[in-house]
């Protein structure tokens, strides 16, 4: 077994001699495995990062490039701070995530609650469920413009089916108090699934000997729901509500080929807004210090709710 | 079996999955209404009340995969009986088809950019998470969550400088340039979830390997590999499907070339304005891989859509 020629090498020789006998060593080996990611994730994302800060103090436009590019400090920042429309669009957005995030828990923690009851076949239900989730949320969205035309658009039809309207009086996505809902309805169908999957995740990480002993102690099930399943779960749906949130914080893809943006500015969330921006308006660092504010954003409200999420978990 | 009291009684059982299989069959109409549509006749897709019972036809996938152009009484008649049997769906319409559409072009795009994008994800993912597990790098925890935070900056906030260099790289509008970018946003999901794979194998079996005489790297990828084909071979589906279902990069950084389908499929646009079958059509042929590889996901699913936060 330890008769090879290499190993036999080694024993006979110094241990520094012997490891590059035998091969690299860890920490060399470990550095090779880790140092191309690290390298490829500076090159697409931390230099680009740099790059737009370093944007975000000039008055520079991609689309005119012979202009001199100025510093300006930090300009950029005060006007939009001061905008007006950024308040609007920041509107908008918290309107989208709170909606969203509060129907997909709501919908979501219900079903997982039930597809806990272990019926026949709930794996294969569950799978379905699952489907809206995984697809480009690009090509679903223009198929839901498709489902939402006034008249012939089936969201429409069956919506004047069950209230006795007439399909054609109403257009979710050219109404300005519609349009809102048209694109929380659509997310709420496509991510509901996904909130679904970790907090059924959660129900069945409490043991069964607990609901065994609050039987015995004769707690009735309602209040074995809200002191066992809700404090339980409770991390899980945090963590689902993080995933939910800086998603569709991010969101672009779905929102813009539902509505693009409009009617008006009224479901102008902040990633469609910025997109106008750089690469509509192409006022390139206007668009930098918009992005840095955003990034700036995320990342703060994200920080303070990991903190408050690991509390809940250590309680 | 034995009696248990947390097992829900019959009718709470059969209740719940009336409940559950409600909500499955609402959340799947919108989907088998776009496959519904790809067979309809553009009249179909477009009546009132919407119709469920229809002919079949092929006409969406036609129009999908072919251009035509309108023409007169006397050019179809010049052009002869047609030839096959799409020439003779066109006909009908009295059009005439011109050659093939962009969308077979576009979806082998997608199957380019998204399976070289997961390769290259896999290997540099596989790699790095593998360190992670096994040695001791400094800064470990800090370099993790970096790679983790990487995923929480809005594609278009970095776009503009990525649109910069990718121009003075020349790689605007190529498939490397697209491969790459796809490998950078998925190598966080990718060495998150192989991280968690990877944990899970006893690290008995390598010391067991190197006593024996291998090198590191010999024990890498003779036990560690095999040991992890599940767990990468569901991450490599996840990575897939990402970059399968990416449009923010996609409908700004590519336009010819190297564009992809989810920009592309929206656009179709028939002869009478937009032509809903053909584009249920091309999303049919999209969409329906991705529900196969969901199913061959199930048991992985939370783990790679939780980063592997939550392991089942």
């Amino acid at each position: 077994m330890t008769t090879s020629p290499i190993h036999r090498a080694a024993q006979s020789t110094p241990d520094g001699v012997a490891r590059k006998i035998r091969g690299l060593s860890d920490r060399a080996i470990a550095w090779i495995f880790v140092a191309p990611t690290i390298f490829l994730l500076l090159a697409v994302n931390i230099f680009p990062l740099i790059w737009t800060i370093r944007l975000s103090f000039t008055n520079f436009r991609v689309n005119r490039p012979n202009n001199d590019v100025e510093w300006v400090g930090l300009r950029n920042y005060k006007r939009i701070l001061s905008d007006p429309d950024i308040w609007n669009t920041m509107q908008a957005t918290a309107h989208f995530l709170l909606w969203t995030i509060a129907l997909q828990v709501l919908i979501g923690f219900f079903l997982a609650f039930l597809i806990n009851k272990k019926f026949k076949g709930n794996d294969l239900w569950t799978t379905i469920i699952v489907f809206p989730m995984m697809l480009s949320p690009a090509v679903v969205g223009n198929f839901w413009t498709f489902l939402y035309q006034p008249q012939i658009g089936l969201f429409n039809y069956v919506v004047a089916f069950f209230t006795g309207a007439d399909p054609a009086s109403f257009s979710m996505i050219g109404d300005v108090h519609l349009a809102p809902w048209a694109i929380i309805i659509a997310d709420t169908w496509m991510w509901t699934p996904f909130v679904m999957l970790i907090c059924l995740a959660g129900l069945r990480s409490i043991p069964d000997s607990i609901y065994e002993a609050a039987e015995c102690d004769r707690a009735s099930k309602w209040r074995q729901f809200w002191t066992i399943t809700i404090p339980m779960a409770l991390p899980f749906l945090m963590l689902a509500v993080l995933f939910r949130g800086i998603e569709n914080f991010k969101m672009f893809d779905l929102v813009v080929q539902l509505t693009g943006g409009g009617p008006g500015n009224t479901t102008t969330l902040t990633s469609i807004d910025l997109k106008r921006e750089a690469f509509e308006k192409w006022r390139t660092g206007y668009s930098s210090a918009y992005a840095v504010i955003l990034f700036v954003t995320v990342f703060g409200l994200a920080s303070i709710y990991v903190k408050a999420l690991n509390k809940v978990k250590e309680r | 079996m034995s009696f248990s009291v947390t097992e829900p009684n019959k009718s709470t059982k059969w209740f719940a999955g009336l409940l559950v299989v409600t909500y499955a069959v609402v959340t799947i109409i919108p989907l088998l209404w776009i496959i519904a549509t790809g067979f309809k006749s553009p009249a179909d897709s477009i009546s009132y009340p919407p119709v469920v019972v229809f002919e079949p036809t092929l006409e969406g996938y036609v129009n999908l995969f072919t251009d035509r152009t309108r023409a007169t009484d006397d050019m179809l008649e010049a052009a002869g009986p047609p030839q096959t049997w799409y020439d003779e769906i066109a006909r009908k319409r009295g059009t005439i088809i011109s050659g093939p559409s962009r969308y077979g072009e576009r979806f082998l795009n997608s199957v380019i950019i998204g399976f070289g994008s997961t390769f290259l994800c896999m290997v540099l993912g596989t790699a790095a998470a593998y360190a992670f597990s096994r040695f001791r790098v400094p800064l470990k925890d800090d370099l993790l969550f970096f790679i983790l935070s990487t995923r929480m900056m809005p594609p278009i906030a970095v776009a503009i400088p990525i649109f910069l260099m990718f121009r003075n790289l020349g790689l605007n509008d190529t498939h490397l340039g697209m491969i790459l970018l796809y490998t950078a946003v998925n190598l966080s999901l990718s060495v998150w979830l192989l991280k968690g794979f990877i944990d899970e194998i006893p690290i008995e079996y390598e010391e067991a390997a190197l006593i024996d005489g291998y090198t590191r790297f010999q024990a890498f990828y003779k036990v560690v590999l095999p040991q992890a084909a599940t767990g990468i071979a569901s991450t490599a589906i996840f990575c897939l499907i990402f970059a399968w279902n990416e449009y923010a990069f996609a409908v700004l950084l590519t336009s010819g070339t190297a564009q992809t389908a989810p920009p592309f499929i929206p656009n179709i646009i028939g002869v009478n304005g937009k032509d809903w079958p053909a584009v249920a059509a091309g999303a049919t042929i999209f969409l329906v891989p991705v529900m196969v590889f969901t199913v061959l996901l199930r048991k992985h699913l939370l783990r790679g859509i939780t980063f592997g936060a939550v392991r089942k």
